[in-house]
């Protein structure tokens, strides 16, 4: 139930972002998720793509220090009240969240949430016995 | 003033006399009572009887700073502990610092040559002296205090930091002299700027800087800005501390090794061999008077030429010029000695820390900062923010921790860090001293 992502290392200059966006799309990879964690001294960017080997073969060969990491998808209805529901399961169970990210689908009125914890397997079991739907990595890359 | 007329106006064929003589008595005592040294001259074949004049002295072998790190910490005292009276550290080329021992009588002897210093400064009894030099391991805060107080002078043993209240005290005492680093007396000028104080204000009449390298440019400043007459003074823990030469007030160009104490020889860096008198190359000193820790042909890997000609203050001893070099990539932050290798032992100990960094070194103002670049490798790199924040914290830590000076620590990407053939470029040094 867990989903790859891929998390690239960022010198805080100016183009690095760039570089990694065309190294992807020169090789036909597509984004599907991302966000930017930033500090006054270097960049973490996390990427959830279409075809995960095949970016962090690309962005090695650029050069470029990528980790990859499970993390938890999960899907709510997009409206008021969709996000703090699932947070509350998680506070309530004494869950920790490391960080989270959202976007909103295009072909339906849900919400997706990517979260980082520190163990994934609790959170997701935590999660479904609270009925809260989980995405599969091969339903997060078809969106 | 000169503190000691007889030895440091010694005429010449008289001063050689007395230097064979402890050169004698030196390599005799180094033979004998220290296994190292012994080795040593073995393998190069001499017997202390073969000392017979002061050119045999070219026939020692050197000392490096690698032979002390080989017999840390107490391996090449000649004396056993119950005659060290005390000891003092600084910087090593890796972890480990280099020790250096002083009996009772080296004590007195690093006094002698401190308050001849502090006399060629200009300074006398009466003097309110305020010693900015660290007190502790670092040789500059004790060192130059003992000098200060054979001399018959005040001394305020103030050390470094709280500059604030520093300048409060030297108003409120009246101090004649300042002793610190070049570029603390820089900060202290820059701070009494931004307090408003003018340097009128204060009673200063000579600064004694040292502990690390600066130019006649900074010269000019330091002296319009606080007021007094800026004289540079030279020395290093394992030769014996602050007082190795000094610059006459008189002159104010070069500074007259008292050799009836250290003996100055100027080698070529590569060669070894002994270079014309007047030629530049790296100032190799032997101790001839120390008792526990004595060292011969030491290489100070600083560079510099001597000046044989006499000086118009009457004193008969060489003069070094201006140290303008390094044989090594030693850096001197902020008065500390900082070694490349030091900072390499510390990102080596940290696993999955790649060995490409550099250190960028630039002057903020007076103040030296000192960055540097560690490569994140797959293996210390983590998508948590926090982590990543920990790894560079520790580094900066532990950093500190060894050489005693702080830094910042930039993570870059890696394979960013140029890569050269052969020797890499460890250190980029944006100062202009």
């Amino acid at each position: 139930m867990k989903v790859d992502q891929i998390a690239v290392f960022l010198e805080n200059k100016s183009g690095r972002l760039a570089a990694i966006t065309k190294a992807l799309s020169d090789n036909n990879i597509n984004i599907r998720a991302l966000s930017v964690a930033d500090t006054a001294d270097f960049g973490i960017l996390r990427l959830i793509v279409d075809d995960t080997d095949k970016a962090t073969r690309v962005l090695k060969e650029e050069g470029f220090t990528v980790g990859k990491t499970d993390v938890v998808a999960v899907e709510v209805a997009d409206k008021p009240g969709g996000l703090g529901r699932v947070l509350a399961v998680l506070h309530e169970a004494g869950i920790n969240v490391e960080y989270m990210y959202a976007f909103v689908e295009k072909s339906s009125e849900n919400a997706v949430l990517i979260f980082r914890f520190d163990d994934p397997d609790m959170a997701i079991t935590i999660l479904q016995n609270a009925g809260i739907k989980i995405l599969t990595g091969e339903e997060v890359r078809s969106i | 003033m000169i503190w000691n007329e007889e030895f440091e106006t010694l005429p010449r064929e008289e001063l050689e006399i007395l230097q064979l003589k402890r050169l004698k008595d030196l390599v005799q005592r180094s033979y004998y009572r220290v296994k190292p040294y012994r080795d040593k001259m073995d393998e190069a074949g001499i017997k202390p009887e073969h000392i017979r004049s002061l050119a045999d002295l070219q026939k020692l072998p050197f000392t490096t700073k690698d032979f002390l790190r080989d017999n840390y910490p107490f391996g090449l005292f000649t004396l056993p502990l119950d005659q060290v009276v005390r000891v003092h550290a600084s910087s090593g080329t890796t972890g480990k610092p280099t020790v250096v021992g002083y009996t009772k009588r080296d004590i007195e002897t690093w006094a002698e040559v401190m308050a001849r210093a502090l006399a060629c400064g200009g300074v006398h009894r009466g003097d309110v002296v305020h010693n900015a030099y660290g007190y502790g391991l670092f040789t500059g805060g004790l060192g130059a205090h003992y000098g200060a107080e054979k001399l018959g002078a005040t001394v305020v043993p103030i050390s470094g930091g709280q500059t604030k209240r520093q300048i409060m005290i030297m108003q409120d005492f009246g101090s004649n002299v300042l002793l610190a680093t070049p570029s603390y007396a820089l900060n202290i000028a820059e701070t009494m700027e931004d307090m408003g104080v003018d340097s009128s204000k204060l009673s200063l009449r000579v600064g004694i800087f040292g502990a690390e390298p600066w130019s006649e440019n900074m010269r000019e400043e330091v002296e319009k800005k606080l007021g007094l007459k800026a004289i540079d003074i030279y020395g290093l823990s394992e030769i014996i501390g602050p007082g190795v030469s000094m610059e006459c007030i008189e002159a104010q160009h070069g500074m007259h090794i008292f050799e009836d104490h250290f003996m100055p020889e100027i080698i070529d860096p590569d060669s070894g061999q002994v270079l014309p008198l007047g030629e530049k190359g790296e100032l190799v000193f032997t101790t001839l008077t120390k008792q526990a820790f004595p060292l011969i042909r030491y290489r100070t890997k600083d560079i510099t030429r001597l000046i044989a000609e006499p000086c118009i203050c009457g004193r008969t001893f060489m003069r070094m010029e201006k140290i303008t070099g390094r044989t090594d990539d030693m850096l001197i932050i902020r008065g500390v000695n900082v070694f490349p290798t030091q900072v390499e032992h510390v990102l080596m100990g940290i696993e999955g820390v790649e060995p490409h960094y550099q250190i960028i070194v630039n002057r903020e103002g007076s103040m030296d900062t000192m960055e540097v670049q560690v490569e994140v490798s797959e293996q210390l790199f983590s998508d948590e923010v926090k982590n990543l924040e920990k790894l560079s914290k520790r580094i900066q830590v532990e950093i500190k921790d060894l050489i005693g000076s702080s830094c910042k620590i930039t993570l870059v990407e890696p394979k960013t860090i140029q890569r050269s053939e052969g020797k890499a470029k460890r250190v980029i040094d944006n100062r202009k001293i």
